[in-house]
């Protein structure tokens, strides 16, 4: 009939208009404030810095390495170095950030330096309602680091992997920590004929201050 | 029931004695214009919400709900905002225009409310020729739109404003043509006469309103299609058509000159909708005697609301026309629709005479069957019409 698409329109429209009123799923709209949707796994905003353990300065992941400061291609991260040294996952001492600022006005959210990272310290955070005052919004280091609980929160995937390399790299550093450890005590007991002094007295020191291998992720 | 019916009245000739004899009159001027835009401009505070509401349920949204209980007070904050927002002259724009523009819209807007009857002896003026006069006050308001595309200097301004002009001259036809049948119905020019002429019932259970026959059903939707294109409502509002011209003769204008111009076509299409309600709805006349302790004011209110509702609807459906689909729709269907429409009513009248059994749903099928007719040969021939292919100079 002559119209009567419009007649079907009205009925459509007139129809959405009684159902909004007594079926709330009809209305999608996420009334932002109050209500906030869960964020999707690979969604990602500006990067924080993961820490193990509980103390966000001593289990920080980072090395200092600048990797990321030298591949971010807004240059929005700014690493300052610290002198002093900590022992990493490892065992093996590492270099730390004294300052690590990360401007969230210039990031991009490109997630270049989660990618270039060695030590899986820098990775993408979820946070969307940043604002600032000005053209800038400095995270610092107090802003930026989080516990790897909460890596797992937000991205449960990728953390349980990082998890796992972790830990089989732990496992294999003990492993050959052991396997050293007991070839110099065979050596100690039968000394080889000519084996040079200095390295023996260098391997029995680290055996007696070796730092405990501090805990992955446990 | 009187005493309530009467109440804005009563009150209002208490006012009004009050004052010394020879101020009388002007007083009583005074009253009848501040109650005009008091109970008007109420009315559009209250029209945007709601339109903004009622069209965010229609499109499965809240709507705005965030500035008062229920979003209620967004009137007031969007007024506010209206009010402090910069008010931006083009450098080359004609300065005493573009300042008079929207004045020039919205100053005969409210003088069309004053030959309206909203109750029973409640209309400002009892003009004889009210109607004549309402169409001729609402044809001011094309001038008003031109002058301001013309002075914004501005060519989507200037496009937008043709576009209003060709589109509110065309529609002016079937607004008036559809009105005719009423005026010859009642003998009369005046508005509250043609309210009078509607008083009464058929078969008992029927109001005798206008649109309650073959004529008057056509002559409203008629009346209603060529309402919303004056007042420039959805789906005609191409004078401002925001994909294409930005915000058309609008587009220069900002701050408080911007809801003027908002205010006007508001207010055009609040006095339009008045004039479809007394032309064909009988005005302030409750449906039926035994409804009649219901004030006449209110009732007023409720075909009123009523109306402005189904142009929420419709604007909430239907998509923009182009503006040759609206050219062709206003001179190909709605005007000769119209001119059918007239003789539909002359055959009416003439075959009132009629008192043999089922006269009057033979005169129903005879009305309705030549509009029938009409509608689809007309619609059919507005249909199959060929594209037209344009030649542009240009482009070559």
């Amino acid at each position: 009939m002559l119209g009567g698409g419009i007649i079907q329109g009205f009925l459509e429209t007139g129809r959405n208009f009684c159902g909004s009123y007594y079926d709330p799923a009809r209305l999608t709209t996420v009334q932002y404030p109050e209500v906030r949707l869960a964020p999707w796994e690979n969604a990602r905003t500006v990067p924080f810095l993961v820490y193990d353990g509980a103390d966000a300065i001593a289990g920080l992941r980072c090395t200092a390495c600048t990797i990321c400061e030298q591949e971010c291609p807004a240059h929005c991260i700014e690493i300052v170095k610290d002198t002093a040294k900590r022992a990493d996952y490892l065992g093996k001492l590492q270099l730390q950030p004294k300052v690590f600022n990360i401007d969230a006005m210039v990031c991009m959210s490109c997630g270049i330096c989660a990618e270039v990272c060695p030590f899986d310290s820098i990775k993408m955070d979820q946070v969307y309602d940043l604002a600032g005052g000005n053209r800038s919004l400095i995270l610092t280091l107090k802003d930026l680091s989080k516990s790897n609980d909460y890596f797992r929160l937000i991205h449960p995937t990728e953390a349980a992997l990082v998890d796992a390399a972790r830990a089989e790299e732990q496992r294999k550093a003990q492993a050959k920590k052991a396997a050293q450890i007991s070839n110099l005590k065979s050596e100690i007991a039968n000394p080889p004929p000519a084996s040079p002094a200095a390295p023996v007295s260098d391997l029995k020191s680290e055996i007696s201050n070796a730092p405990p291998a501090s805990p992955v992720a446990a | 029931m009187n005493a309530l019916d009467q109440i804005f009245v009563s009150t209002g000739q208490w006012v009004t004695g009050l004052a010394p004899a020879p101020m009388r009159p002007y007083v009583a001027m005074a009253l009848a214009i501040a109650g005009l835009m008091a109970v008007f401009g109420t009315c559009f505070a209250v029209a945007t919400i709601f339109e903004r509401k009622i069209l965010g349920r229609m499109q499965n949204r809240f709507g705005p709900n965030r500035v008062g209980p229920f979003g209620l007070l967004q009137p007031i904050a969007d007024g506010v905002k209206m009010l402090i927002k910069e008010d931006i002259v083009p450098f080359s724009a004609d300065r005493v225009v573009h300042f008079l523009a929207p004045l020039a819209l919205t100053v005969p807007v409210w003088l069309a409310f004053a030959v309206l009857p909203f109750g029973r002896n409640m209309s400002a003026i009892d003009l004889n020729a009210g109607l004549l006069f309402f169409f001729a006050i609402g044809s001011a308001s094309e001038l008003a739109v031109f002058m301001a595309g013309w002075s914004s200097q501005n060519k989507y301004a200037l496009l937008g404003a043709m576009r209003a002009i060709a589109q509110m001259i065309s529609y002016e036809v079937p607004l008036v043509l559809a009105a005719i049948p009423v005026v010859m119905a009642a003998g009369s020019l005046s508005l509250p006469d043609i309210v009078q002429a509607q008083s009464g019932t058929v078969l008992g259970a029927l109001p005798r309103w206008n649109v309650i026959t073959p004529w008057g059903l056509a002559g409203f939707a008629l009346f209603l299609i060529a309402a919303a294109a004056e007042s420039n409502r959805c789906p005609f509002d191409l004078p401002e058509g925001e994909s294409e011209l930005i915000a058309g003769f609008l587009t220069e204008y900002s701050g408080f000159k911007y809801a003027l111009f908002f205010l006007g076509e508001y207010l055009g299409l609040f006095a339009v909708t008045a004039l479809a309600v007394t032309l064909f709805l009988g005005g302030w006349q409750a449906p039926l005697p035994a409804l009649e302790w219901f004030p006449s004011w209110g009732w007023f209110a409720v075909k009123f609301s009523a109306l402005i509702f189904l142009f929420i609807w419709v604007r909430a459906t239907l998509p923009r026309l182009r503006l040759d689909q609206l050219l062709s729709f206003a001179w190909k269907f709605l005007v000769p629709l119209a001119l059918v429409n007239l003789v539909v009513a002359l055959v009416w009248w003439q075959s009132g005479a009629w008192r043999f059994p089922a006269a009057l749903e033979l005169r129903w099928l005879l009305g309705a069957g030549l509009l029938a007719l009409a509608y689809g040969w007309l619609g059919r021939a507005l249909k199959s019409g060929k594209p037209v292919q344009h030649q542009y100079s240009y482009a070559e």
